[in-house]
């Protein structure tokens, strides 16, 4: 059995589970939710701006790197459970919408990508404050990476879009 | 010239014509469109959510309000020309779609809001210390901000749901 047919078998199975036909069955649902999914990666893209902002000058330059990392990280990683969960409703309300669209696995690569880069530049900082700060080299990588992070939460968003109209597999 | 006449040379100019007709324009505005409002949501939040004295609290309001308005305003210039371009497209639906007569509405009263605080409430918070709590009038906008923007999103994303296209 080859991955596609499993997937599709996946999102038969999940379109006729108990919970997906009580969603299926209730219209406001599925706007209600991506609503609050919307306003989730709202959360997520705007921390991850703040950031960039600081790191490139633009913003708070009275505060250190490790002031900012910690007042939107933490909400950051705070609002991630909330995004896979909305995102996980929308699934099982519409499986193979998503399931089944190459947009989605762009997002979920996307997803990961951003949140390990996230992890690359918060993980280090938390031990040394002036991490990021102790060689020219740093200080230019660490702007480059934020701007990266910040690029993939946008192409994140950019192919959740997407899934309404690319074409399913 | 009444309204619906006008609605319908938008809908019949060259620009709405390419929303229309190209297979990919529309999905990129509309994508760029709520990478602007996710921003105009999370910068205007930070703001709000120190207005209302649940976060930040002993971050200075004119830093803050500087840092945070910068990047709503920008993000909602993008968010206003984007959002124009998805009406032309299909500009006698829009303006017939309820659910998009309550968002315009809704952002009418952020305009209000907004200028309301500008003329009355700011002028009073640059005079209080970072620490304090700040006046009721202070919370009552931050509070009906963050209220009509959720409510704005919420509206927006119900179009695309109740939208029906008109010839």
């Amino acid at each position: 059995m080859n991955l596609q047919a499993s997937i599709a078998a996946l999102s038969e199975f999940l379109g006729h589970t108990a919970l997906s036909l009580t969603l299926q069955e209730t219209a406001w649902v599925v706007p209600a939710v991506q609503t609050v999914h919307i306003l989730s990666v709202a959360v997520v893209i705007s921390s991850s701006l703040f950031i960039a902002l600081h790191l490139l000058g633009w913003s708070a330059r009275d505060l250190s790197a490790q002031q900012v990392a910690r007042r939107f990280l933490p909400v950051l990683w705070w609002t991630l459970p909330l995004l896979l969960l909305t995102g996980s409703i929308l699934i099982v309300a519409e499986p193979a919408r998503s399931l089944q669209n190459p947009a989605f696995y762009w997002k979920m690569g996307l997803l990961i990508t951003a949140s390990t880069l996230t992890l690359v530049y918060q993980v280090p900082l938390r031990r040394r404050a002036d991490f990021w700060q102790r060689s020219r080299l740093r200080v230019a990588a660490t702007k480059l990476l934020a701007f990266t992070t910040l690029s993939l939460w946008a192409a994140v968003i950019l192919a959740g879009r997407f899934i309404a109209y690319v074409d399913n597999f | 010239m009444n309204i619906d006449a006008a609605l319908r040379w938008v809908y019949d100019t060259e620009l709405a014509v390419a929303m229309r007709e190209n297979a990919l324009l529309f999905p990129w505005v509309e994508s760029i469109h709520v990478v602007a409002l996710s921003l105009v949501l999370g910068s205007i939040a930070v703001l709000d959510l120190r207005l209302i004295g649940v976060a930040w609290r002993n971050r200075p309001l004119p830093e803050l309000l500087r840092d945070v308005l910068r990047v709503t305003w920008v993000a909602f210039a993008i968010a206003v020309i984007t959002g124009a371009l998805l009406f032309a497209s299909n500009a006698v639906a829009y303006a017939h779609n309820t659910c998009f007569q309550w968002k315009l509405g809704l952002l009418a009263l952020i305009g209000v809001n907004t200028g309301v605080f500008h003329s009355f409430v700011e002028p009073r918070l640059t005079r209080a210390a970072a620490r304090d709590a700040l006046p009721v009038l202070a919370r009552v906008s931050g509070a009906l901000s963050i209220v009509l923007w959720i409510s704005v999103t919420a509206f927006g994303r119900w179009i695309g749901f109740t939208i029906t296209a008109v010839d």
